[in-house]
């Protein structure tokens, strides 16, 4: 690409040059310069390895690690918690928030109706606090995103077919943010249970008419649908997490050790953690932003302001700033 | 019993943490890039000038194109604005170019209202967009954003200061859009000349408070290449899109018998510096800026105007909707109000017709009455005319059996006689009723004939009489 930094005057006979591509390089400046935010969810029963899962995609310790808790009263919530932890993490000059918002007590009480009910409340409120900062007349240069992206569901790998509160919960969010079922701790799968077990969720959400991401109804165009064709024949991804390394064939590669052998997490013959990490972080993601703030927060801001339009005393100031003023965090 | 409480633990500020290996979302500024040619880029300028200066001419040689612009005639009434889009293509960039040039100003001979119609046409264009971004259902991201991003001030070059018309106008401008004041033709000044026309230029636009557009500097890319730029301001320009030869090598540039002035060349003029910071350093900067600041300013002046506040007098945090709510009971109110007027006057006016209409229907009746008393009163005379004739009738006929009792009993050879005067009687009898009918009826003719056999039974009665 034609660079004209620093005064330089290199356009030699050049004479249709005009230097209108100089406006993606502005762009990336740009963006580095501001950094990215990003939040997760993660939705599971204990037990299943969702901190591991983010440790590893993240290749930090992005959360803690709730089995090593010493008291064991502690470790089952009686409530459905919502848990949200930030790091900076910075790659090769692009710097990123992220936020890993953890769902301790999900699915382990014994009824476990309306647990899900927490957790759509949370979503809820992050987008009325991104709406209530979007009308202010005052606004900020850069309203700070607090907003679910993607919300990672851990299905247990029982290998028969997803529980009914798997299905309410996928069939509930699936509306409100982009949901990515995962089939935890799948190593205790082989591969051909694997495969029937995928087949079976995908007909069982296909039958519930649940919509994960990649959605179908929003493919831009053939390339797009075309990619996204294969994802979707592949989810939900069965992975393995794990944050220790060991020694395979010289060299140090993630992965779990046991009696029969190494599992490898990022081998892709071994379990599908590499395809999961390229969906989330090296090719949707901008993707994934995109469609929570252009789909789902559109949506719900038409339902909202529709409702203030029906019930006039229905509104009042919401506590949610307050709320909000915790969660939000300037870059 | 089920679960629906939160208990939510935050950690206050994000905790740097460092990376064991390589994630991958170093790539994300890339998606981000690869989303924007997908989509496309919008840019707008919006170049004011007096007719003539060069504007279309500059446009044309700074996009290398030819935008087939006209030229315009000097005795416009008023200053207009000319917008025209075009969709250019360098490699794999996309770029929606929108145009806007001014026509006629600077021509009108008082020109206090010149730059009116530039301003209202950059508050409709920020208008548009917040009326877009306010909507219920709104597309932002497919949104075409006409808002002027840029606006490129041509300086006539008279090497002395600048007009009065250009302070008013830019001043007027300078916190509704980004204003890159350019000196037009500038192969009509001496480069000493030049130097001191810009220091005067500068200085008068300080002096009078006038804030152009200074290319960003805190980026330490491109904060070099700028703080040298904005010494360079205002940028002497010339435009030409014929080439010329010069050396071997073909170049745009303007012939003159002394010599030729290359475009591009940066001894003559200051053109690749102004493609430089407008297109190929600044472009992002300049819509953001545009984004940021000036939108931001016009919204919220605007909804101020509106009478939204984000704190009610007791300053606690009003939203929006609160307010909007509000305002829409206000509205209904009066809209209430209004009906409950209108249907008072539309009462007041049926009860009005009302009495019209009974006051014209007691006339009728009135009329009516009066007609029919006069058409009983004729009857009346009428039935009274027929008593008399009836009377008339029957006295005659009292006459005539008296006449005939006294008759002489030599009539009785004439007892045929008789019999036959008996039937003249009767014929006389009828032809008078008839008569006298027929004279009620007003038919003369018959009048008249029956007035003819009357005649000739007293004839003949006559002859009886005196026969006898």
């Amino acid at each position: 690409m034609h660079g004209s930094k620093d005064g330089e005057k290199s356009h030699g006979g050049d004479f249709s040059y005009v230097g209108i591509d100089a406006i993606l390089e502005q762009m990336r400046r740009k963006a580095m310069k501001q950094g990215f935010e990003l939040n997760l969810m993660v939705v599971g029963q204990s037990g299943l390895g969702k901190s591991t899962l983010m440790n590893t995609l993240f290749k930090s310790k992005v959360s803690r690690n709730k089995s090593v808790q010493s008291n064991p009263e502690e470790r089952i919530p009686k409530t459905v918690e919502i848990k949200s932890i930030s790091h900076d993490i910075e790659e090769k000059g692009v710097r990123m928030k992220l936020t890993v918002i953890d769902t301790p007590g999900f699915g382990d009480q014994i009824n476990n109706e309306n647990c899900w009910q927490p957790i759509m409340k949370f979503i809820n409120d992050q987008y009325e606090a991104y709406l209530q900062e979007e009308i202010n007349i005052n606004r900020k240069k850069r309203i700070p995103d607090s907003r679910v992206h993607c919300c990672i569901y851990f299905i247990p790998p029982t290998g028969h077919c997803l529980r009914p509160l798997d299905v309410e919960f996928m069939r509930r969010l699936s509306k409100v943010v982009n949901i990515v079922p995962v089939i935890a701790k799948a190593d205790t799968l082989t591969l051909e249970e694997r495969d029937s077990f995928k087949q079976t969720i995908r007909e069982e959400l296909r039958a519930n008419g649940i919509d994960v991401y990649p959605q179908k109804e929003f493919d831009e165009d053939a390339e797009d649908r075309m990619i996204n064709d294969k994802i979707r024949e592949m989810i939900p991804f069965a992975v393995v997490g794990s944050d220790q390394e060991y020694q395979v064939n010289g060299k140090r590669l993630l992965g779990r050790k046991t009696k029969w052998g190494t599992i490898e997490v990022e081998n892709i013959a071994h379990c599908e953690f590499a395809y999961l990490r390229d969906l989330l972080i090296r090719t949707h993601m901008q993707n994934i932003k995109d469609i929570t703030g252009s789909i789902h927060y559109e949506t719900y801001r038409v339902r909202r302001l529709n409702e203030s339009n029906g019930h006039p005393g229905a509104l009042q100031a919401n506590g949610v700033a307050a709320q909000h003023e915790a969660l939000s965090h300037e870059m | 019993m089920a679960s629906s409480d939160v208990a939510r633990q935050l950690d206050k500020g994000a905790r740097p943490l460092s990376l064991a290996g390589h994630v991958g979302f170093d790539s994300l500024p890339d998606q981000l890039v690869n989303k924007s040619i997908s989509q496309g880029f919008c840019f707008n300028i919006l170049c004011i000038g007096e007719t003539g200066i060069g504007k279309s001419t500059l446009m044309d040689t700074l996009f290398n194109t030819n935008f087939e612009n006209f030229e315009s005639s000097h005795f416009e009434p008023q200053v207009k604005l000319r917008a025209q889009t075009y969709d250019l293509q360098e490699s794999n960039v996309r770029l929606r170019l929108t145009v806007v040039n001014t026509v006629g100003f600077g021509d009108q001979m008082n020109k206090q209202e010149s730059y009116q119609p530039v301003v209202d046409y950059i508050d409709k264009q920020f208008e548009t967009y917040l009326q877009e971004e306010l909507k219920i259902k709104r597309s932002l991201h497919n949104y075409h954003d006409s808002r002027v991003h840029a606006c490129l001030y041509f300086i006539s070059p008279s090497g002395h200061s600048l007009k009065s018309l250009d302070l008013v106008t830019m001043k007027k401008l300078d916190s509704k859009v980004n204003i890159i004041p350019v000196i037009a033709k500038a192969d009509t000044i001496s480069k000493s000349e030049l130097h001191k026309f810009k220091i005067k230029i500068m200085s008068e636009l300080v002096s009078n408070g006038v804030q152009i557009y200074q290319f960003p500097l805190d980026d330490e890319t491109v904060a070099k290449v700028n703080t040298t730029m904005n010494g360079h301001l205002p940028f002497a320009v010339v435009g030409s899109t014929e080439e010329v030869c010069v050396g071997n090598k073909m170049v745009k540039a303007r012939q003159y018998p002394w010599g030729v002035v290359q475009v591009e060349n940066e001894h003559h003029c200051d053109f690749v510096k102004l493609r430089e910071m407008l297109i190929c350093v600044n472009m992002e900067d300049l819509r953001e800026q545009t984004h940021t600041r000036h939108y931001e300013l016009y919204r919220r002046c605007k909804l101020e105007e509106m009478g939204f506040k984000d704190t009610d007098p007791e300053c606690k945090p009003v939203s929006l909707q609160q307010t909007y709510e509000v305002k829409r009971q206000e509205f209904l109110a009066e809209l209430q109000k209004r009906e409950d007027e209108m249907r008072q006057v539309f009462v007041q006016r049926v009860k009005e017709k009302e009495a019209e209409l009974k006051e014209a229907e007691r006339q009728l009746q009135g009329r009516f009455e009066q007609l029919k008393s006069r058409h009983a009163e004729e009857k009346a005379a009428l039935e009274e005319k027929k008593r008399l004739l009836d009377n008339d009738l029957t006295s005659f006929g009292n006459r005539k059996t008296a006449a005939a009792l006294l008759q002489p009993p030599g009539f009785t050879v004439n007892g045929k006689k008789d019999k036959d005067r008996k039937k003249w009687v009767k014929l006389f009898c009828l032809c008078f009723t008839a008569q006298h009918s027929s004279a009620l009826m007003a038919n003369f003719e018959l009048f008249f004939f029956f007035i003819l056999i009357h005649l000739f039974y007293s004839v003949f009665q006559f002859w009886l009489h005196v026969k006898t």
